[in-house]
């Protein structure tokens, strides 16, 4: 019998919730790795017993967990990230120059076919591989040492590669994103990069006309049926691309903010996308604290306000990049997780709401495994 | 050989899977200096999955949340190649390894 797990990351831990294919009632275990931050878990399309874990906390740095049985017990494997070349330097807050550190591991994306192998992005910057489950750890240094590096500078949350598309119909073709410098593309299994940043503007902040990194990109996502489209939530602007990155589009069209963090889009519809608008840089809550998803049936610019079973008052989170994902079941389910400790889930596709966790600590990430 | 005694902060305690101290034998020869890098050597040879939660993995120094303390005084900024004081050598008094009072 088909089920679903969900895989939460929080500041205080990991939570994992469970339930069959009629997603109406969920079996609840953690927190694992009780007190420390979790940025990102992510389950294999391999073998979705093989769960991978990103944990830390300021105090003790970085760790690496990996389960063998769907998140039920954990083994720590490898930390060592070092960067496999003379760091060298990127931008500071201040424009001066500052030597690249190692500070935590963003996002885990595990290879599309062997478990065996996973992707990890870092902050500062950074694209580091494992083919050994997670045990070592080796740099492709293609990327940090692009020759637009040293002009990289952070976003808020830091010099952070918090994106990773693995597309699945070209051999090779991987995207990255990284705030804020902008999206990147390999088409050799990420030995060399470039960016793909044609057509994104950041208001007033750029004295280019077009340069090629220096841009907010807060999340990207891929449907796997149609790999050169992409879909980009942009510190402002929802952005697509038809060409694999090579010129976007603003669809932002009807959104009561185009400012937010994560982008969804729908398991068997590739032009139904959801986003959820945050009322700007400075205030990262929803608009009027009403907290709605939006859905765009047309691949952006008309876009529809989902509010059944969300807090229509005094509703003050926010989303995470990372805090958005969808089921693959037929009735494409999907959900997210807030700053204030809400698990939202929807099982008709967004139509309507139910929070099956409320009080959990900041959530961090959420993803789903439909597992057959 | 040295037994010296080292206690854990609770999340390093839960990540090495121990409780209460951990003894660790140092050495063998007779004139060995017991420092603070010789200890940490040996607790991360004993317990590998402490790698890099101490000290930073790049660099070797101490992570800036943790300190370490013995015998009522704080060791935190003493150069790695100092000799531990006596009573921790001699096993009287342990080590205590302590996450630093910050955040939340």
């Amino acid at each position: 019998m088909t089920r679903v797990r969900i895989l939460a990351g929080t500041r205080k831990g990991a939570f994992v919730l469970t339930s069959d294919g009629s997603r109406a009632k969920w079996d609840f275990s953690g927190p694992h790795f009780a007190g420390w931050e979790i940025y990102h878990l992510k389950g294999s399309p391999a073998d979705p017993d093989r769960i991978y874990a990103s944990q830390n906390t300021g105090w003790f740095g970085q760790l690496v967990q990996r389960s063998d049985d769907g998140g039920a017990t954990w083994q720590p494997v490898g930390n060592d990230f070092a960067y496999a070349t003379e760091p060298g330097t990127h931008l500071w807050y201040d424009g001066t120059p500052r030597p690249w550190e190692f500070k935590r591991v963003w996002h885990l994306e595990p290879s599309l076919s062997d478990p065996d192998e996973v992707w990890a992005g870092v902050e500062d910057a950074g694209l580091f591989r494992s083919r050994d489950g997670g045990v070592s750890w080796t740099e492709l240094t293609g990327l940090r040492t692009h020759s637009s590096g040293p002009g990289w500078q952070p976003g808020a949350g830091g010099l952070c590669l918090h994106t990773i598309i693995l597309d699945p119909a070209r051999a090779g073709r991987m995207f990255t994103a990284i705030s804020a410098a902008g999206t990147f593309r390999s088409d050799d299994h990420g030995e060399t990069w470039r960016p793909v940043n044609r057509g994104l503007h950041d208001e007033g902040t750029l004295p280019e006309e077009e340069p090629e990194v220096g841009f907010c990109v807060h999340h990207v996502e891929m449907h796997p049926s149609r790999p050169d489209t992409l879909f980009m939530q942009k510190h402002w602007d929802v952005m697509r691309s038809d060409d694999a990155g090579e010129t976007w589009r603003e669809v932002s069209g009807n959104l009561p903010s185009d400012f937010g963090f994560p982008i969804g889009v729908h398991a068997h519809e590739p032009e139904t996308v959801y986003v959820v608008p945050i009322t700007s840089d400075s205030l990262h809550f929803p608009p009027d604290g009403l907290l709605r998803v939006y859905r765009s049936r047309t691949g952006g610019d008309e876009w529809e306000p989902l509010t059944r079973g969300l807090p229509q008052e005094h509703c003050y989170v926010n989303v995470y990049r990372d805090a958005m994902a969808v089921d693959s079941l037929e009735e494409c389910g999907v959900y997210f997780g807030t700053t204030g400790g809400q698990v939202y889930a929807s099982a008709d596709a967004g139509d309507t709401w139910e929070a099956i966790a409320r009080d959990l600590p900041a959530v961090l990430s959420v993803e789903v495994q439909t597992i057959p | 050989m040295t037994a010296v005694r080292v206690v854990l902060p609770a999340h390093l305690k839960n990540l090495a899977h121990v409780e209460g101290e951990v003894t660790l034998h140092l050495g063998g020869e007779r004139d060995l200096e017991v420092t603070r890098q010789a200890l940490l050597d040996a607790l991360e040879s004993a317990y590998p999955v402490l790698r890099g939660t101490i000290r930073d993995r790049a660099t070797g120094k101490r992570r800036a949340f943790v300190r370490f303390y013995a015998c009522q005084e704080d060791l935190s900024n003493e150069p790695a190649d100092v000799p531990l004081p006596a009573a921790v050598v001699a096993g009287s008094e342990p080590f205590l390894i302590v996450g630093a009072m910050a955040g939340g």
